[in-house]
């Protein structure tokens, strides 16, 4: 009967979908399936028959030893020859083959170096503001007050002659540490609590699952805004209001990821060999489930950006004369009609973070399919 | 089907309640308390005030009960639609927030339909086109526009529609045109991520088997696209849309903090710089309550739309 097949199959569909909801939608932003709550989300009716069947597992020959049928993973560029050979040595050259071969694809990207290099730019930019302009960000020049953009002066200068270029360099290293931090500790407790979940089962992983539920329903912007209230305002509040926003995404993925890999052949084959759970979970389970959380990573590093100078362009950042991204574009509206490039370049040059970072997202993803 | 109703119903109501409680936490169980907060951001110290008028004001506000006590009693006043009063502006939340809610519905009613056209139009055209640059550039459009900042896309189309060209007013609500921009700015992320999930969906279905057919009776690319392709591969984008109008208080913050409009996400941003919490409590709840029902509305829609769906969680 084509009737039962085709809600046996929906039915298939959105198990596997529930359980993953964010590796099949990453399309570099934030995804349908992040911002809707798994409770409101009404199962998708019509998926392609390929979604339904678990991706294959990435068999990482490096920890297993020997491949039984001598066939690494997919386009890791891998001949059976070198899977059998043994010895550190031979080891060795392997996981160097294996780097070339997954760095390789992706140098042959421009698109990808550019954001790379980019986000290379401002990170370091951000560490050692010195080193890129010889303006002090808070020295004033009356003389040079809102001057455009020149050779002199990269992104203009501001009301009290302030080098724009020199603050916003300034303001970046404000926004990597509240990004780092909040992202970081997101990655950390959210890894834990879906390892936690996912390994665990039972009343453990309900509990748990339901508490993302809950915190997904809120919207990210919602909740950092109620926490921003409660704890006041500067970096470390919004660095955690940031972090319990996107926490509970990276808690889902991992589940969805250890669930999927715990299941595994060579999982059970290395249970069966006499290693313990610890030991599963740290050679075998977290470098096979990586990818999607990594990618995950680099695209809520975005959202962070986002977030945080959203914050602080409605007012709840650091107190000046430190000045966020945020707060400068903020700060440049009022001269928006006679020296517009105040509050644009900085957007612009916010635009273009998030840009590269959705940018290597959304490559990473795809060269991991 | 009048079991998944009620499931749905349930599921909602659960959601609701969860949101609740979680902001009613943040807010109440973190290091300060309401009565602290608010005075120091009205500027003075709570050291300046004696024990007896410390006691006062939180008897006032109810804040010397133990706080489950205090739980029960603001749970089961919201229940019956009682939000408190404001700390910063003495008028009761209710009258605030109904007094602000039109404003920012009707910009979300002008957004949306922005959201459709660009949204559509984006998708359909990438998945069309045949010519490679464009076909890539299209593409990778979406993806821009999920990455620009709210706020500087709205300063941008203040600088260069209202200041360069003067086709259109940056701010205010006296004239119609002036709600244009806002619109446009608070409808593009949104249509970005529509554009993402229809060229996602498109190119998707149109390796199905029943293209393949409609393109061998001899209907044309643009034919079998909007009959047979765009048909199917629409009804995701009935969730994203939900999220849309459901997100409404959250968009609106940045775009009325831009364009100077007042609206729900205006008095968002002055209920958390003055630390106003049973204002933030109060929008926390009215942002979850248009949330979960416009979610509730695109469920029920689908279960219409698509029979299976209701069959499907009945048998799961």
């Amino acid at each position: 009967m084509p009737d039962n097949r085709v809600s046996a199959n929906v039915v298939s569909a959105d198990a596997v979908s529930a359980d993953r909801p964010d590796s099949s939608s990453l399309p570099g932003g934030p995804a349908v399936a992040d911002l809707v709550p798994a409770g409101t989300r009404p199962p998708e009716p019509r998926r392609p028959a390929t979604r339904a069947t678990p991706a294959p597992v990435g068999h990482d020959p490096l920890d297993d030893g020997p491949v039984v049928d001598g066939r690494g993973p997919a386009g890791d560029g891998l001949a059976a020859d070198d899977v059998w050979e043994v010895g550190p040595r031979a080891a060795w050259r392997r996981r160097r083959k294996v780097a070339v071969a997954t760095v390789g694809p992706l140098l042959r990207r421009p698109g990808f170096v550019l954001a790379v290099l980019f986000v290379a730019f401002v990170i370091v930019s951000g560490l050692a503001p010195s080193w890129f302009t010889s303006y002090a960000p808070s020295a004033t020049s009356p003389t040079d007050k809102l001057r455009g953009p020149s050779t002199s002066h990269l992104f203009g200068t501001d009301e009290l002659g302030r080098d724009l270029f020199s603050r916003m360099l300034h303001g970046s290293t404000l926004t990597i540490k509240a990004t780092g931090g909040a992202v970081l500790t997101a990655a950390v407790v959210g890894l834990a609590l879906g390892v936690v979940a996912g390994f665990a089962g039972g009343w453990v992983d309900g509990l748990l699952m339901r508490l993302v539920d809950t915190l997904m329903a809120i919207p990210i912007l919602l909740m950092a805004l109620t926490i921003v209230t409660a704890l006041g305002f500067g970096l470390v509040p919004m660095a955690i209001a940031v972090s319990v926003g996107i926490a509970p995404a990276f808690a889902r993925t991992t589940r969805a990821e250890v669930l999927r890999v715990r299941e595994a052949a060579f999982v059970e084959a290395a249970r069966t060999g006499g290693a313990s759970w610890g030991r599963v979970l740290l050679r075998h389970v977290l470098p096979n489930s990586w990818g999607p959380v990594a990618v995950l990573v680099v695209l809520d590093f975005g959202t962070a950006v986002l977030l945080i100078s959203s914050l602080s362009f409605l007012g709840f950042g650091t107190p000046p004369p430190a000045a966020e991204w945020g707060t400068l574009i903020s700060n440049g509206r009022n001269y928006l009609v006679t020296s517009p490039w105040l509050s644009l370049l900085p957007g612009l040059f916010v635009g273009l973070v998030v840009f590269s970072l959705n940018h290597i997202a959304r490559t990473l993803e795809e060269t991991q399919r | 089907m009048p079991r998944y109703l009620a499931g749905r119903f349930a599921q909602a109501l659960a959601v609701l309640w969860a949101a609740y409680t979680v902001a009613f936490v943040i807010l109440h169980i973190l290091p300060s308390d309401p009565i602290t907060l608010q005075l120091s951001a009205s500027g003075a110290d709570i050291n300046t005030l004696t024990p007896a008028q410390i006691h006062t004001l939180k008897a006032r506000y109810g804040l010397d009960d133990p706080i489950v006590s205090q739980y029960l009693h603001h749970l089961w006043d919201a229940l019956h639609g009682k939000l408190g009063m404001s700390l910063t502006q003495n008028v009761s939340v209710g009258s605030l927030i109904g007094d602000k809610l039109p404003a920012t519905l009707l910009l979300t009613a002008v957004a949306l339909p922005i959201t459709l056209v660009l949204g559509f139009g984006t998708a359909l055209l990438a998945t069309y086109v045949q010519w490679r640059p464009a076909r890539v550039l299209l593409a990778r459009l979406p993806t821009v526009g999920v990455s620009l900042p709210q706020f500087f896309v709205g300063l941008l189309l203040i600088q260069v529609f209202a200041f360069s060209l003067s086709w259109l007013p940056a701010t205010g609500h006296q004239s119609g045109t002036g709600i244009i921009l806002p619109a446009v700015t608070m409808a593009l992320p949104g249509s970005a991520m529509l554009a993402q999930l229809l060229t996602r969906s498109l190119s998707d279905t149109w390796s199905e088997p029943y293209i393949t057919t409609a393109r061998a009776k001899g209907l044309t690319r643009a034919a079998v696209q909007l009959r047979h392709a765009l048909r199917n591969a629409s009804l995701p984008a009935l969730t994203l849309l939900g999220v849309v109008v459901g997100y409404t208080v959250t968009n609106s913050v940045v775009v009325e903090a831009v364009f100077s409009r007042s609206g729900i996400g205006a008095l968002t941003q002055q209920a958390v710089l003055g630390q106003d919490v049973p204002l933030v409590q109060a929008i926390v709840l009215v942002a979850s309550v248009l949330f979960v029902g416009v979610n509730l509305i695109v469920d029920l829609l689908y279960s219409l739309l698509d029979p299976r769906v209701a069959t499907a969680a009945r048998l799961a």
